[in-house]
């Protein structure tokens, strides 16, 4: 008997009998011998008992420094927050968690009624009037944003901001590449779009991050102005924890909204699952990629929800599907209903606030350290910090995690304009009191000036 | 009665509070004043228990595999052992931060590194990525690899053939990545057709994509000499791992001749499929595509794990970071616990037990690849539709009787299709059951066709009106 499978050797024997079969053995015997597997060559370990199991993972967990046992100022769109305790408990529903994709709407309202909450709220917090059922990650997001706004205008390039995510600069890379859409990049002047530098050309979209990966908020409007006069799509990508204090998106022109939801009470596990989400004006809702729900009827005029729209996607339109996406991020878009529901919206002008007053209040205080300078004040809750080069960042992060403090992302081989600077983060989960200590470590580090590579 | 969250709202009330900032604090002091939120936020305002009520009895109009059998074919909808939901959820697997230092991750990095291993031995090729999110993903990322390969060879190959059994996701993957869609028929047998291959099989053609065994159930017998066929004219094999779930241990994508694979960790290592996602989709790819893998990959040095960005003809990232981490680590858990003779147990049980069915299943509905086959099956219910009720009305009926319905309408090529795959962790008395059920419904339609038209008649609503969803989108609360 081996775990999880419910057959002794009776019963499989039994079984094979009735069917008219002499051995498991037939039932392969249509795939030639010569391309079976000789056990000796199916390498894998022998199965372990559930306790074994546990033992090693919590081993292997262990060999990880959790965030929870140290000060962290990582974020870099991947942001530690703090998690309501409801949420584990209701994503763990294992109606929720052991479902498929809700292709047979009767007995899937539960998860189709979900995901038509989230679009709402992906609406509400953006001024989109339509959201798909999430994507992958915020990168993917943006990917298929372009790709999107390629459809739309049928032109084949991309304007993309420099100061948007290394990460999902990559990504949206490697699908234009697929797509065969060129890319130019806006450069960075003070930590943001250079606005003078924008070049007017047949783009499909200009798109830019609000508030961008180094922290700062970016002219919108006048890049707005930009994407109205080139007849360009205007994308933003955006942390919607920020939706509690700035402007909504469409406030200020945008046609796609995107982004990851990892921060609205998903856990960061090493960058993933997480979730992405892609709004849009109604006028460009055929070419949105991935699920959506839609309410309706059933047939006795009750309230229903199901999957809608459905020939824009792969099952019905194959290779003419707007997207290949099949399985989404469902349960992390769950989660992130259950996180805002919960929090309303004071609790998220709280975990939005909190976080901006505690990261203005780091940044004045390093700035204060003789050999650090944050470098622009116009942020929410991520600052650049430039190290004197007297110093190396990288030899200074390293000493801070002797001390159990990860301090921040060095910017070194992601922005060539931000040498030796390093990306600092601050949210609800850093107390006054973990800041004070960081802050009087980098103190004596430098006082010391044992930095020197 | 159906109430939306914001229906429920009380203004005023509130779940979740935080501490307070403790600094005194003015963004006027740092941001542009255009740019400021004035009005309130469009948030339902409710209590905890609100909050609980609400999404705990939406869970109860769901089914799931912890509730009910779920033999939806094509997805692999086996039992997810909690053991791996254990794991995923370790303090030291949650909260790590991607750009938090390779040594102080040294433990994910090595569960990465160990099922990238486990995945070369279990898909006989030579190097995976982890990154891919999901099946679909990982077919975008394997064609990629297909177009870029020859890209650097210099070769021009425009095309991808593709059976008309196939997937839906492999010509729109193939398309994402420029690619020209030629589809094959299938054969009487329901295998590709070698000699349609022939006829299309060119200069220009960059790869072939298959699932083996195929979307019907059936294996694709002839895969060594389609394998050569495509190799003398120079294109490469893609396999769609969407059904890896009957070979395990048996045979492999290696074995078969393929160059290119992707795997779905949610469907074959039991990983829950959440409603429709996460999943995640590595991808496996013989030597001398490895250096064309998304970076970074997991790798071993010294005895200490770290990330490698360091592949010459990489086609760059396909995800943000490194994967759907939290799906390994249920995966990693599940061939831990099943190891090399137990992942074998499950491809031959899922095989008996889809064979099982079909045998008992093939004198009521017609069975139109009457042959062994491999994890699932095809059924029509063309006789039924003569008699009044199609595939879709018996799929609903199922619903009656606690059972999820198979996958309906696919593959494309049979008519009133129903595909189904029951899985290894189902035991005879379910799997009776549901013959029991199917035959009865049967019988109903002979008897009463007009019952079981009106199904589902004890589901928290009735049919649904998909019609009128498309016709006046309602997609969001206003």
């Amino acid at each position: 008997m081996y775990n999880y499978l419910p057959h002794t050797d009776q019963i499989r024997e039994e079984m094979l009998k009735e069917i008219g079969f002499k051995s498991v053995e037939d039932l392969f015997s249509n795939i030639n011998r010569n391309i079976r597997f000789d056990n000796s060559n199916f390498d894998l370990p022998e199965g372990v008992s559930e306790l074994e199991a546990k033992e090693k993972l919590s081993e292997l967990a262990s060999n990880n420094l959790s965030l929870s046992d140290c000060l962290s100022f990582l974020g870099g769109g991947t942001y530690y927050r703090y998690v309501p305790a409801c949420i584990g408990t209701i994503i763990e529903r294992s109606e929720f968690l052991t479902s498929y994709t809700p292709y047979q709407p009767e007995v899937s309202q539960g998860t189709l009624q979900v995901i038509y909450e989230y679009q709402s709220m992906i609406c509400n917090l953006t001024g989109m009037d339509a959201a798909n059922a999430s994507v992958y990650d915020g990168a993917t997001a943006c990917a298929e944003a372009v790709l999107m706004a390629a459809r739309i205008t049928k032109r084949s390039k991309a304007l993309i901001a420099s100061s948007i995510n290394p990460e999902y600069k990559e990504v949206i890379k490697t699908y234009c590449y697929g797509e065969g859409i060129d890319i130019d990049y806006i450069s960075l002047k003070n930590g943001k779009s250079d606005i003078e530098n924008i070049k007017q050309d047949e783009y499909a979209c200009i798109l830019i991050q609000n508030p961008n990966y180094l922290g700062s908020v970016e002219d919108v409007f006048e890049i707005s102005e930009v994407c109205k006069s080139s007849k360009a799509k205007f994308i933003v990508c955006t942390d919607l924890i920020s939706s509690a204090i700035l402007k909504r998106p469409a406030s200020y022109g945008a046609d796609i909204v995107v982004g990851d939801i990892q921060s609205l009470g998903l856990p960061i596990a090493f960058g993933g699952p997480h979730g992405g989400f892609i709004a849009c004006r109604t006028e460009y809702l055929r070419q949105i990629p991935g699920r959506i729900a839609g309410m309706t009827k059933d047939l006795d005029g009750k309230t229903a929800f199901t999957l809608t729209l459905q020939t824009r996607e792969q099952h019905i339109r194959r290779a003419k599907a707007t997207s290949n996406i099949c399985s989404n991020q469902a349960l992390m878009a769950l989660a992130a209903t259950v996180y805002l529901s919960v929090m309303g919206p004071e609790g998220l002008k709280e975990a939005a606030t909190i976080s901006s007053a505690r990261a203005h209040y780091l940044a004045e205080k390093i700035n204060k350290i003789p050999g650090f300078k944050v470098l622009f004040n116009d942020f929410l809750y991520e600052f650049v910090v430039k190290v004197d080069d007297e110093f190396s960042a990288k030899d200074l992060l390293n000493q801070l995690k002797e001390q159990n403090i990860l301090a921040g992302i060095p910017l070194d081989d992601k922005f060539d304009e931000y040498k030796n600077c390093i990306l600092v983060c601050v949210t609800e989960m850093n107390h006054i009191s973990g800041i004070d200590k960081f802050a009087a470590a980098l103190e004596k580090i430098t006082s010391k000036c044992c930095l020197r590579s | 009665m159906t109430q939306i969250i914001f229906e429920k709202s009380r203004p005023g009330t509130r779940g979740v509070k935080l501490p307070d900032a403790g600094v005194e604090h003015n963004l006027n002091k740092y941001l542009p004043e255009n740019l400021l939120k004035e009005e309130k936020l469009d948030l339902p305002e409710l209590t905890e228990l609100d909050v609980m009520r609400h999404f705990i009895n939406l869970s109860r109009k769901n089914f799931s595999v912890d509730t009910v059998f779920y033999p939806l074919g094509s997805c692999t909808m086996k039992y997810n052992p909690k053991i791996n939901e254990y794991a995923a959820s370790l303090d030291g697997f949650l909260n790590i931060h991607p750009n938090q230092d390779e040594g102080t991750a040294q433990g994910a990095l090595q569960l990465m590194y160990e099922l990238q291993e486990y995945l070369k031995i279990i898909t006989g090729l030579d190097a995976v990525s982890l990154q891919p999110s999901a099946g679909a993903h990982g077919e975008f990322t394997g064609m990629l690899i297909v177009k870029s390969y020859f890209e650097k060879k210099g070769e021009k190959r425009t095309k991808v053939i593709i059976p008309d059994s196939a997937h839906g996701t492999n010509p729109a993957s193939a398309k994402m990545c420029g690619f020209d869609i030629v589809e094959i028929k299938s054969n009487s047998k329901g295998l590709v057709d070698i000699e349609e291959l022939k006829k299309v099989l060119d200069n220009d053609v960059a790869a072939l994509m298959m699932t083996n065994p195929n979307t019907l159930g059936l294996f694709e017998e002839n895969i060594q000499e389609i394998s050569k066929l495509m190799h003398d004219a120079g294109a490469l094999l893609y396999y769609d791992g969407a059904n890896l779930n009957a070979i395990m241990g048996i045979t492999n994508p290696g074995l078969m001749g393929f160059d290119v694979v992707h795997v779905n960790l949610h469907k074959t290592f039991s990983t829950p499929h959440g409603g429709g996602g996460p999943g995640a989709g590595p991808v496996a790819v013989v030597e001398k595509l490895a250096d064309f893998l998304p970076v970074p990959v997991a790798a071993k040095k010294n005895n200490t794990y770290y990330l490698n960005y360091d592949l010459k003809n990489t086609i760059g990232k396909v995800k943000a970071f490194y994967g759907n981490f939290g799906v390994l680590v249920r995966a990693y858990t599940y061939i831990l616990t099943m190891g090399k003779e137990g992942l074998k147990k499950a491809s031959e049980d899922a095989v008996l037990n889809a064979n099982y069915l079909k045998e008992k299943l093939k004198d009521y509905y017609d069975l139109p690849y009457d042959r062994l086959c491999m994890h699932e099956f095809v059924l029509s219910a063309d006789k039924q539709k003569h008699e009044g009720v199609n595939a879709l009305g018996i799929a609903k009926r199922l619903m009656d009787f606690d059972i999820h319905p198979p996958t309906v309408y696919f593959p494309l090529i049979v008519h009133e299709a129903m595909m189904i795959e029951p899985t290894e962790t189902e035991s005879k008395e379910t799997l009776d059951n549901f013959i029991d059920v199917m035959r009865k419904i049967n019988t109903e339609i002979q008897n009463d066709p007009a019952l079981v038209q009106e199904s589902p008649l004890k589901t928290s609503v009735s049919k649904v009106d998909e019609t009128l969803a498309a016709r006046q989108p309602n997609l969001r609360w206003k």
